[in-house]
C-alpha cells in the first residue's frame, strides 16, 4: 500500500496534467454557475442559509464532473487490467482515486470559493474563512470517498455518464444538508463563533460511514 | 527462464494436449476418441472430452503435477447467454508454448483473460502457476506478462512514465525499465507521449511492459500485431521461444503461429475442435478452423 498509493497517486496527477479533462471543467462549470445564480437571483449579494446552498449546491454538481471522469480513463486505456495484473491490494487504488478527487476538489475551492464571494456574497469571507475550510474539508472528504466508490460502480456500465450522477447525487445529500447547515452561520452577517458543531459531527459521521462501506465494497466492484 | 526441453523428451499419448499429444480433432463423442485419432469435427460440434486421456497418461510421463504451468479442465465461461468458452481442457509444461487458433469470436481473448486472472471461469477448473483460479489469483499476479490488444499504457504519459508506473506496481527495481527500453529499442523515443507514437512502437513498449517483472508465464494476444518485421525479430529475444518462458499465444496466423508452437489449441464458437502437439499438424490444418 504505501508503495502504491503514491505510483497510482502520482500517474493520476501525470494524466490531469496533460489532459486537463477534469479540473479546468469543474472550475469553469462553477464559475458559470456563479454568474448564473447572480443574474438569476438579480441581486449581487446573499447570506446565511442562500449563500450556504448556492456555495454547497454549486460545488456538489462541479464535483459529478470530476467523478464521471475519475475511472474513464483507466477503463478506456487498460489502467484497470494493468493495475490488476499486479501483486498489489486493492484497495490501494481506492485510497488512490479518493486522494485524487480530494485534490481536485481542493483546486475546485481555490477558484470557486473567491468567485463565489466576489459575485455573490454579502458579508466579508475573511472573518468566516477558517470555519469554511473546515467545513469545506469534511464535505470534501465525504464527496472524496462517495464519488470514487460510485465512480467505480459506473464506469463499467453502459450508461456510465448518466449513472454516475444518478446514484451519487442522492448519496450526496446528507454532505449537502450538513455543509450548508454548517456553513450558513459562518456566512451570515455579523456572525460570530464557528461553524455548529453538531453539523460538523454529523459530516464526519457520514464521511466515516461511506469510508467504511467504500473500504469495504471496493474490492468486490474491480471483480468482473 | 528455463530451457525448451529438446523433442526426444516429449511425452507419449494425449494427455490434454501437452507435448507429445498427437493432433485430433475433437468431436465431442466421449471419452473414447482419444488423441491420435484425426476425426474431422462435424460443423458446430466438438468438444474437450474427447481430446483427453485418462489422468494416468499423465503420470506415466514421470512428470510431476508442479512442471505444469498450465492446468485447465472443462473450462466454461459465458457473457449473458453467450457461451464464450465451453469444455476447454488443455495443459502446458513450463517452457513449453500453447498456441490457441481460431476465427474471431472464437473465444481466444476470453480464454487468456481467464488464465491472466482477469475474468473469472463460471465452470471447470483453472490451474495457473500452480495456483487455482479465480480463489488463489493473489498467487500469480506479478508472475504473468500480458501482451493483449490493448496496450495497457496510458496515451498521455510516456513510455518511460508507463514502464516506470508497472514498475512500482510489481516492486521491480528502476533500473530494468531502461533495461527493457533499450530492449525494444525505444530508449530513444521513451520521453515522448504514448500517443504520439505508431501503433508499432506502442506495440513495443507493451511488450517491455509485459516483460518488466520478469514473469514465468508470458500470455500473448496476436503479439505481433502492428510489427514490421524487423520489429518482430527485436522482440523474439523477450517474446520469442528465445525467452525460454512458458507462452500462451493467440495468433491468427497458421504458419506463424504453428511455427511457434508445442500445442496448438484450435477454438470455433468457444468450442475445442482441435487439440495436440504441433508437429502433427500442418498448416493446412489449421487453416480449416477458419473455414
Amino acid at each position: 500500500m504505501r508503495r502504491t498509493v503514491p505510483a497510482l497517486l502520482r500517474k493520476e496527477l501525470l494524466v490531469e496534467l496533460r489532459t486537463l479533462e477534469s479540473v479546468p471543467g469543474m472550475s469553469l462549470f462553477s464559475l458559470s454557475t456563479f454568474v448564473v445564480f447572480h443574474f438569476a437571483l438579480n441581486r449581487s449579494s446573499t447570506e446565511g442559509d442562500l449563500a450556504a446552498g448556492i456555495l454547497w449546491v454549486t460545488l456538489l454538481f462541479a464535483a459529478i464532473i470530476g467523478v464521471n471522469r475519475l475511472f474513464v480513463v483507466d477503463e478506456d486505456q487498460g489502467g484497470f487490467d494493468g493495475f490488476l495484473l499486479a501483486p498489489v491490494d486493492r484497495s490501494a487504488l481506492f485510497v488512490a482515486k479518493t486522494l485524487t478527487l480530494l485534490a481536485y476538489l481542493v483546486v475546485l475551492e481555490l477558484v470557486a470559493v473567491p468567485a463565489f464571494a466576489l459575485l455573490l456574497l454579502g458579508p466579508s469571507l475573511g472573518h468566516a474563512l477558517p470555519g469554511l475550510l473546515g467545513v469545506l474539508a469534511l464535505g470534501d472528504l465525504g464527496v472524496a470517498v462517495i464519488g470514487t466508490l460510485v465512480a467505480a460502480l459506473a464506469v463499467r456500465t453502459r450508461a456510465r455518464d448518466l449513472l454516475g450522477p444518478l446514484l451519487a447525487l442522492p448519496l450526496f445529500v446528507p454532505i449537502v444538508i450538513g455543509g450548508a447547515r454548517a456553513t450558513s452561520p459562518l456566512l451570515s452577517s455579523g456572525h460570530s463563533g464557528g461553524p455548529a458543531a453538531r453539523w460538523l459531527l454529523t459530516l464526519g459521521l457520514y464521511d466515516l460511514l461511506f469510508g467504511l462501506i467504500a473500504f469495504a465494497l471496493f474490492d468486490f466492484l474491480l471483480e468482473d | 527462464m528455463s530451457p525448451r526441453a529438446p523433442e526426444g523428451a516429449r511425452a507419449p499419448g494425449g494427455a490434454r494436449g501437452e507435448e507429445g499429444a498427437s493432433a485430433s480433432w475433437c468431436t465431442g463423442a466421449g471419452e473414447g476418441a482419444g488423441a491420435g485419432e484425426r476425426a474431422r469435427a462435424p460443423e458446430g460440434t466438438g468438444a474437450g472430452e474427447g481430446a483427453r486421456t485418462p489422468e494416468g497418461a499423465r503420470a506415466s510421463d514421470g512428470a510431476s503435477a508442479r512442471e505444469y504451468v498450465l492446468e485447465v479442465e472443462g473450462l466454461t465461461r459465458h457473457y449473458g447467454e453467450r457461451e464464450a468458452l465451453s469444455g476447454v481442457s488443455v495443459s502446458l509444461r513450463e517452457g513449453r508454448t500453447l498456441v490457441v487458433f481460431g476465427p474471431n469470436g472464437a473465444g481466444k481473448t476470453t480464454l487468456l483473460r481467464i488464465l491472466a486472472g482477469l475474468l473469472r471461469p463460471h465452470g471447470g477448473s483453472v490451474r495457473v502457476l500452480g495456483a487455482s483460479l479465480p480463489q488463489e489469483a493473489f498467487a500469480v499476479r506479478g508472475r504473468i506478462g500480458l501482451l493483449g490488444h490493448d496496450p495497457l499504457l496510458y496515451r498521455d504519459l510516456t513510455a518511460r512514465e508507463n514502464l516506470h508506473f508497472h514498475a512500482r506496481l510489481h516492486g521491480t527495481p528502476e533500473t530494468r525499465v531502461q533495461e527493457v527500453l533499450e530492449a525494444v529499442a525505444m530508449s530513444r523515443r521513451c520521453n515522448e507521449p504514448l500517443r504520439t507514437l505508431s501503433r508499432g512502437m506502442v506495440q513495443r513498449v507493451a511488450a517491455a511492459r509485459a516483460v518488466l517483472h520478469e514473469p514465468r508465464l508470458l500470455l500473448l494476444d496476436e503479439p505481433h500485431a502492428n510489427l514490421d518485421p524487423a520489429a518482430i525479430e527485436l522482440l523474439a529475444p523477450l517474446i520469442g521461444a528465445e525467452s525460454g518462458l512458458t507462452r500462451v499465444i493467440c495468433s491468427h496466423d497458421p504458419a506463424g503461429g504453428l511455427a511457434q508452437a508445442d500445442v496448438v489449441l484450435g477454438l470455433r464458437e468457444g468450442r475445442m475442435v482441435l487439440l495436440g502437439a504441433a508437429d502433427g499438424l500442418d498448416v493446412v490444418a489449421i487453416s480449416e478452423l477458419y473455414r
